[in-house]
């Protein structure tokens, strides 16, 4: 075996070994671009975090008509504002979107404008959230109060929390365009919130439909 | 609305500073089992620390290993946290298999209930969470990287994160042996019993952010395993040429992924019961303790796939080798994975059959638990056709291989048998159970990962395993197995419950006595084995292997120096065949011995390090409810996470001259060996 390893010999190989060598092994490497599997990686994680979102919807199909004799999603919800605040995340989606053509065209500063346009929304979005958390927890219809508000809570809260922190992370995307500019890394940095955002996005859509129009129905 | 039932114990008094921590909570200062293990671990623990202090090694394990991002390095260090866990694991084993062996004509034993009940736990959850995952992810860190002929993983820094929330986890239930307590509610906390009403102290606390903090860890690691094997095989390297353990690891990962964000958002969900007063799993207020015990089986039965899995590749790289014979099968080999990897989402049901979901689901699942059966009967067939004339060599790995296929065969054979609706109504919570899980569990991961140990050691470390204590602990274990876990088949046939703590019926004290003896005969195939390990490395110039192929090998990792290089292979491999070494070494072809260029390289951090020591904080802190303190970890967390955003130089080059000195040695060290081959010849 060791015959074979050497067989190659170490002075001056011989152009048919060279050969040889050159099937077995890449003799003119080239480093692997940077961030080459991010993509594919935040892919796979935001799968996982939708999985997450698909037991939050599972436990709220399950116990969401559990009221435990206390308010149901008719006397609770107020579709116009729900409506409004569904729109914001739409908004600020279509923005995140300019965000990304402007990185494109290699504007910092409108890439900058847009990412702040996408924050205002965002922030629009969480704040009509509390307020209508803190409307249903004044009304008593609190977490305690029964499964289905459990349930409910949860499942918007988390969506809230995942806003929220991709807020965070956008505020921090800011500051390093602007540090750095629209390097490879901040670029597939933003791609990757993209990403996040647009899934975001999604998953309410999913919120929208299933917990408050079906929830209207019930 | 019925009235909560009054809790089994008063919850723990609270301080803002302190939180619920109090000298009530010390276990060891009123528990003198505890006291003794606690003198015991603070002396071994002083020691521990007086010796790296003394030989100044503090520096090197900061830089070398704590803050590496080398998979090969974080494989190895993953192994230890397994065996060190295992150890603490078996520990609760023996002092179960003790008690239930005293616990008979009116004495109580030697461990209270309240003591009993967290053994029983923390054995479970340890040998699964802390001892088993650490194997199989430090087995797949090592091996996979290397087998499809790159450097590193996807993403090292995550790499080196995931390991460190691991050992966080591993950290808080070892805590929980001194402060407070651990959960009293069996391995998977059941509500309504692990809800506050019937659970007020910190023990299902202590389950849960251990296991949270662990969870984040696996299921990035999950991640990165994937895009690496979907990203970094060498050239030529087809799926369908990938080895098998890559295969099995691949599917794993892809289980990781699929299964633990259930973990995390069902343990959230009981958190929220605990912690904020929510109704998902409570009695009252619409909640379903069910769903609970849906929820986590849906994560839990992928689980012991994931585990199983890579050991199945681990067993059929060790056939292959050591048959001398390309592995039989592979495309069906492959193919079983896959199915495998699909059905085990399909039976999660028949862990509770007797819930009451009725004939025709319980029938489903019934038969998608016997349907899983076929597939793996394939494996096994492949590995016996595999042996079948070859020239096999009975090596350690080897052994412990022909031991699995016996030993696990029996044990499908029963899991087969609950997986029929009736006899499982019969057999439900039974002993047999017990014997069932622990038939697949060490027959299969255990002596997998022993096999696994023996064969890539020559690999991690430039020395093989001393084979004479190896052999000692093999038939310590091996027959010690099936002498502690027959008698609970045929107790459990009998209907004998599991976690009982003591026993009206003198007639069962026989079983259980030996059944401890064969807990006593493992322990001595464990004692073996650290022998094995210590003799080993006294030994290890005479063990010394040079070729970095000891076996024989078929697959990349043997094409490279024992221990490899930082940088794995100077060069890239290029893949013409299934066995790309075997086919290299088919062709004659050796190393490329100049043209070195530098190599791109991933830089070490220990930002690794510092988030999962927040985050183990942060866990502790909710724990305790101690507020302040997980206000401030939270805050901390998130600032070390965006700071460390702001590093952009992760990585740097290796410059062509070092690659030349290190190859150029292993140049030396191959003519050398040539030159003694020669001689000897």
């Amino acid at each position: 075996m060791s015959d074979a390893v050497h067989s190659s010999g170490h002075s001056a190989p011989l152009p048919a070994s060279l050969t040889k060598l050159g099937k077995f092994w890449d003799l003119n490497e080239h480093d692997h671009p940077e961030g080459h599997s991010t993509m594919l990686g935040f892919w796979i994680y935001l799968m996982s975090d939708c999985l997450i979102f698909a037991m939050l919807f599972a436990a709220f199909g399950v116990l969401g008509g559990n009221y435990a004799a206390g308010p149901g999603p008719r006397e609770l919800f107020e579709l116009p504002l729900v409506a409004v605040n569904t729109s914001m995340l739409l908004f600020s989606s279509i923005t995140y979107g300019f965000a990304m053509l402007a990185m494109q065209r290699g504007s910092v500063s409108q890439t900058q404008m847009w990412l702040l346009v996408t924050a205002v929304f965002g922030a629009a979005f969480l704040s009509i959230e509390l307020y209508e958390f803190s409307n249903l927890i004044h009304e008593g219809a609190t977490p305690q109060r029964s499964a289905f508000l459990s349930a409910f809570f949860t499942l918007v809260g988390t969506h809230g929390l995942h806003v929220t922190f991709g807020l965070i992370w956008l505020f921090t995307l800011v500051v390093q365009v602007s540090r750095k500019g629209l390097i490879q890394a901040n670029k597939r940095r933003l791609m990757c919130l993209s990403l996040f955002w647009h899934f975001l996005d999604v998953v309410w859509i999913g919120v929208f439909t299933f917990v408050y129009l079906m929830g209207m129905l019930r | 609305m019925t009235a909560v039932p009054l809790p089994a114990t008063a919850p723990p008094p609270w301080s803002p500073l302190l939180g619920r921590i109090s000298l009530e909570q010390l276990p060891f200062l009123h528990e003198p089992i505890v006291a003794v293990t606690f003198v015991g671990v603070i002396l071994g623990g002083i020691a521990l620390v007086g010796a790296l202090t003394y030989f100044r090694l503090w520096g090197y394990l900061w830089k070398e290993w704590f803050t590496s991002v080398d998979h090969k390095k974080i494989g190895v260090m993953y192994m230890i946290l397994g065996l060190v866990m295992f150890m603490r694991g078996f520990a609760d084993a023996l002092m179960m298999r003790l008690q239930q062996a005293m616990a008979f004509n009116g004495s109580d034993g030697y461990l209270n209930a309240h003591h009993y009940d967290q053994v029983f736990t923390a054995h479970g959850v340890i040998m699964i969470f802390f001892a088993a995952m650490p194997f199989v992810t430090g087995l797949m860190n090592y091996v996979v990287p290397l087998q499809i002929g790159a450097r590193d993983v996807s993403f090292p820094f995550l790499n080196n994160f995931s390991f460190w929330m691991t050992t966080g986890g591993a950290v808080l239930v070892m805590a929980s042996l001194f402060l407070g307590e651990f959960a009293q509610t069996g391995w998977l906390a059941f509500p309504p019993l692990s809800g506050l009403a019937y659970s007020p102290g910190v023990g299902v606390d202590y389950y849960i952010w251990s296991l949270q903090v662990a969870g984040v860890g696996t299921t990035l690691s999950g991640i990165n395993l994937i895009a690496t094997i979907i990203k970094m095989r060498a050239p030529g390297m087809t799926l369908m040429r990938m080895p098998v353990f890559t295969w099995t690891a691949l599917c794993t990962n892809v289980l990781i992924v699929a299964s633990f964000p259930v973990l995390t958002a069902v343990l959230v969900l009981l958190s929220l019961d605990r912690y904020v007063g929510t109704n998902f799993f409570t009695n009252d207020f619409g909640g379903s303790p069910m769903m609970y015990v849906n929820l986590i089986w849906i994560w839990g039965h992928p689980e012991v796939y994931i585990l199983i899995l890579p050991i199945f590749g681990v067993f059929s790289e060790v056939t292959s080798t050591f048959s001398g014979k390309r592995l039989f099968g592979y495309t069906s080999m492959v193919y079983a994975t896959v199915v495998i990897t699909i059905l085990s989402y399909v039976v999660w049901l028949h862990h509770f059959f007797t819930m009451g979901s009725g004939a025709s689901v319980n029938s489903f699942f019934g038969i998608t638990t016997m349907v899983i059966s076929i597939p793996t009967g394939a494996k096994l067939f492949n590995w016996l056709f595999t042996m079948y004339r070859g020239r096999i060599r009975f090596d350690l790995p080897m052994m412990w291989t022909v031991a699995f296929m016996l030993t696990f065969t029996i044990g499908g054979m029963t899991g087969v048998l609950l997986a029929v609706p009736p006899a499982d109504f019969v057999l439900h919570n039974s002993l047999f159970l017990i014997a069932h899980f622990h038939n697949v569990i060490i027959g299969g991961v255990v002596f997998g990962t022993f096999a696994a140990i023996n064969y890539w050691w020559p690999k991690a470390f430039g020395f093989k395993l001393n084979q004479f204590w190896g052999k000692v602990s093999f038939w310590c274990w091996v027959p010690g197995f099936w002498l502690a876990f027959t008698p609970l088949y045929i107790m459990g046939l009998m209907g004998v419950t599991r976690r009982t703590r003591v026993f009206d019926d003198p007639s069962l004290q026989p079983y259980f006595i030996v059944a401890l003896l064969g807990a006593v005969l493992i322990a001595a195939g464990i004692g073996a084995m650290v022998v094995q390990y210590g003799v080993s490395i006294w030994k290890r110039e005479e063990l010394k292997d040079e070729s970095g192929d000891p076996w024989n090998g078929r697959t990349l990792e043997w094409a490279t120096s024992s221990p490899p290089p930082a940088y794995n292979f100077a060069f890239t491999p290029i893949v013409h065949d299934l066995d790309a070494w075997e086919d290299m070494k088919r062709a004659g072809v050796g190393r490329p011995l100049d043209g070195y260029r530098p190599i791109h390289m991933p830089s070490n951090t220990g930002a690794g390090v510092i988030l999962a020591g927040i985050s183990t904080a942060l866990g502790f802190a909710l724990i305790w409810h101690i507020w302040w303190m997980a206000g401030a970890s939270f805050v901390a967390l998130l600032v070390s996470a965006i700071a460390h955003t702001f590093n952009y130089k992760r990585d740097y080059h290796i410059p062509a001259e070092d690659v030349a000195a290190v190859e150029a040695q292993r140049t030396a060290q191959l003519e050398r060996l040539a030159q003694n081959q020669g001689a000897a010849a």
